[in-house]
């Protein structure tokens, strides 16, 4: 191999981790464990887990493209890829995630003044403070530039009062990012609208966990009342919040690299792994090889060229990156086109199974039926957060096939 | 391979796009249409073409092709589709010179390869049968041995690019009767030139006006020499290029499918009812972006199933059925929506949508509809 800054670098990575990553962790898939997402309520699964986050954070490679002097590894995104690479050649599972790495932390970068990025970009790169997201409102979904959320000058602070929703982990974070309305009687709605940092433990925060038709309470409320927070943790301008939100939102690259993670998550899971045509074999029966049921078969076949077809799609806007040309209009596609197709597996795994689907819980079903049906129930959340598949059609329509508003 | 246009490509699709809206206009079509051309395409133009090099892309310099694959081949059908452009390089350049190409039969190569390579000859491949719907096995026509050779007996059905053609392929074999075990034993592939006694051609007029003819074959006379290939071994070549044939077909409906959803958007953009464009209506809007959907996922998959054709890959079989089960519920889904939001123009004669709405439909039914293509992926899947 010829000797290259980047070969070195793999071979630095290489040895390194060879030498200090607890053996207890490689060869763990990424699903079959819970992620570590940090913050001071985090309970770690081993000893091991906690040391592996502490020597990847003493190298700044739980955010590696981030400047060192904040906690980061420094590297070229080149460099990134080579460290994810070998990680996961490892098989070791990434020592962090959470809303800090991919949300607040490259938000700060970008908009954030010196003062808050040295503040908080450290605690996020060593775990130390798991970070929410304040954006929805009972009263503002689709239409989040509607959110009623208070906040009120007083001296060098805020006061803020409010309701926010779909919170994720709320309850476990330690800090939350915002949109507050800072001037209920500007131009537009999008004015007025500031993006601010809140300790959740402020006086006057409350979360309450949301149960959801899955059993799962992912999401909470979260209450604002009279909490005070102090000026230097609005970022960027006072009023100028709308503009942050939609970089953070429309961020292209990192929305997709979010969907292709989530759906190589998806893919790694038992009820993603078993064959369609296998489950089909075994509940319905076959002749000669062929799933009994003509029509269970094609829809069967359908999904599975579905599948296939999204993840060429998928393969062709990676092989257009790499040839260096931007992205094309067929990456608007993944989310809405991702989701219902994840949806609609999941609804033929269910028919499928017939009766066996319909346990909650309890005696006549086994692990795998009751999983499956735990799964359907989620994929009804996937079309819904994150922009609704309405959402993402306005978007296709508007912004790529150039219709007017 | 990548699934991305390098720059020779990129110019490939580049002149043929030129090319077609330049030479090819779908009033071409149109006229051709209404002036009820039994060829049904232009031989002039179609050796315009040629001497661009098209109809030879895919095959051997050896025959005076390009050397290229169907990945560059595709590019050009594509173009060639969003005009309606009715030159014949599904039957006779993907059917016919796939399966004289696949032969590897140099003595046929040299004249009817090198042929097609230079649009000289138009060779047409009879497969279909009344009872073979998509099934190109199913092949009843008998060519009974004799002392110096076949006599051959039957009748091919919808024999694409076949008015005017300068020969036939015609798929047949010496027992008559199909075999149930290995049905595509004994088949053999015979090419026969125009104006052999007691074969006639009788034109087909279908919904899409495309050359389509009936060959009529009664006692034709057939010597051993006329085999493509060798006797008896004529099913895996004929489903090889089928399967070629189709990739060629999806690439002319990718692109019919993408002019006819240009068209619409355009329509959406212009047409105003209650006082504003009808594009800023939701109701329409949202069935607009699912057909740019379906399309975006077609276009992957054409653009993968040309490579694995091209690569010999294992994947090949079930890459084609993927993009001939995509593309026929793409293009009929764009068509349909297109002619719902043209709304009463989009039923008139006189608007093209119309065109492309036919010929969607008659290469959906070709070469085996989505439903058909489902199934053939089970079964290659192993259920």
């Amino acid at each position: 191999m010829p000797t290259s800054p980047q070969n070195e670098f793999r071979e630095e990575v290489r040895s390194w981790l060879s030498d200090h990553a607890p053996v207890s962790l490689r060869g763990v898939e990424s699903s079959k464990i819970d992620g570590v997402w940090g913050g001071k309520k985090w309970q770690f699964d081993s000893a091991d887990q906690k040391r592996w986050l502490e020597l990847m954070a003493g190298r700044g490679w739980t955010a590696p493209t981030w400047p060192t002097k904040y906690g980061g590894g420094g590297l070229t995104n080149e460099q990134a890829e080579i460290l994810a690479e070998e990680l996961k050649a490892h098989q070791l599972p990434p020592p962090l995630v959470g809303f800090g790495l991919t949300m607040i932390g490259p938000t700060l970068l970008h908009f954030g003044n010196e003062q808050q990025k040295a503040e908080h970009l450290p605690k996020i790169c060593r775990g130390e403070v798991r970070w929410c997201q304040g954006y929805s409102e009972p009263g503002a979904g689709s239409d989040l530039a509607s959110l009623q959320t208070r906040a009120v000058r007083d001296g060098d602070h805020f006061i803020i009062n409010g309701s926010k929703i779909w919170t994720s982990s709320a309850d476990q974070a330690d800090w939350i990012f915002a949109l507050v309305r800072t001037d209920p009687h500007a131009r537009t709605k999008q004015e007025g609208i500031t993006f601010i940092l809140i300790d959740m433990e402020s006086p006057g925060v409350s979360t309450r966990p949301i149960k959801l038709i899955s059993g799962d309470s992912p999401f909470c409320e979260t209450h604002f009342v009279d909490v005070r927070v102090p000026e230097i943790n609005v970022v960027g301008e006072v009023g100028a919040g709308w503009k942050i939100a939609k970089a953070l939102l429309g961020h292209e690259r990192s929305m997709l690299a979010d969907i292709l993670e989530e759906l190589s998550m998806s893919t790694d899971s038992q009820q993603s792994r078993t064959t369609l045509s296998e489950l089909a074999k075994q509940h319905i029966g076959e002749v000669n090889g062929k799933i009994r049921d003509e029509v269970v078969r094609n829809r069967v076949a359908g999904i599975e060229m579905d599948a296939q077809a999204f993840s060429l799609t998928i393969r062709r806007t990676r092989d257009a990156a790499e040839a260096g040309q931007p992205p094309g209009p067929e990456t608007s596609i993944f989310k809405v086109y991702g989701t219902e197709l994840s949806q609609r597996r999941s609804e033929l795994m269910v028919r499928i199974l017939g009766p066996q689907a319909l346990g909650w819980e309890g005696p006549g079903f086994d692990e795998f039926d009751l999983a499956t049906t735990r799964t359907w129930l989620k994929s009804r959340t996937e079309t819904i957060g994150g922009g609704t598949s309405e959402i993402q059609l306005n978007v296709i329509a508007k912004r790529v096939l150039g219709l007017p508003d | 391979m990548a699934l991305v246009l390098n720059d020779e490509q990129a110019l490939i699709a580049k002149t043929a796009t030129d090319f077609t809206r330049d030479r090819s206009p779908v009033s071409r079509f149109r006229d051709l249409r209404d002036r009820d051309e039994p060829l049904g395409f232009s031989r002039s133009l179609y050796g315009e073409m040629a001497a661009l090099g098209w109809p030879g892309i895919p095959f051997d310099e050896e025959f005076d092709g390009a050397g290229l694959g169907l990945t560059e081949l595709v590019l050009v059908v594509e173009a060639l589709g969003r005009t309606l452009a009715p030159e014949p390089f599904i039957g006779c350049v993907g059917l016919a010179g796939s399966a004289l190409a696949l032969s590897k039969d140099n003595e046929h190569n040299d004249v009817w390869l090198k042929g097609i390579c230079r649009g000289s000859k138009v060779v047409a491949l009879a497969h279909q049968e009344v009872p073979s719907r998509y099934d190109c096995l199913k092949v009843e026509t008998s060519a009974k041995a004799q002392e110096d050779g076949f006599v051959l007996n039957g009748r091919k059905m919808q024999v694409l690019d076949a008015v005017g053609a300068d020969a036939f392929i015609v798929p047949a074999r010496e027992a008559g009767e199909i075999p149930h075990k290995d049905p595509g034993l004994g088949m053999s592939l015979f090419l026969i030139e125009a104006g052999t006694p007691g074969m006639t051609v009788e034109r087909q007029v279908r919904i899409d006006h495309r050359n389509s003819a009936i060959l009529h074959l009664d006692n034709v006379r057939c010597e051993a020499f006329q085999i493509v290939g060798r006797k008896g071994e004529g099913a895996k070549v004929l489903e090889q290029a089928l399967e070629h044939a189709t990739v060629i077909l999806c690439a002319e409906m990718l692109g019919g499918m993408s002019e006819a959803f240009s068209l619409t958007l355009d329509y959406m953009k212009g047409r105003e009812q209650f006082g504003v464009p009808i594009g800023s209506f939701q109701a329409l809007k949202h069935r607009a972006a699912r057909v740019f959907i379906e399309i975006e996922l077609a276009r992957s998959s054409v653009m993968a199933a040309a490579r694995a054709v091209d690569q010999k890959s294992e994947e090949a079989p079930k890459l084609v059925s993927l993009a001939k089960a995509r593309c026929s519920d793409a293009y009929i889904l764009t068509t349909n929506e297109a002619v719902q939001i043209f709304a009463g123009m989009g039923v008139t004669d006189e608007c093209d949508i119309g065109l492309y709405m036919k010929r969607a439909r008659a290469s959906e039914l070709t070469f085996g509809d989505a439903d058909f293509h489902r199934a053939r992926w089970a079964t290659l899947s192993g259920y």
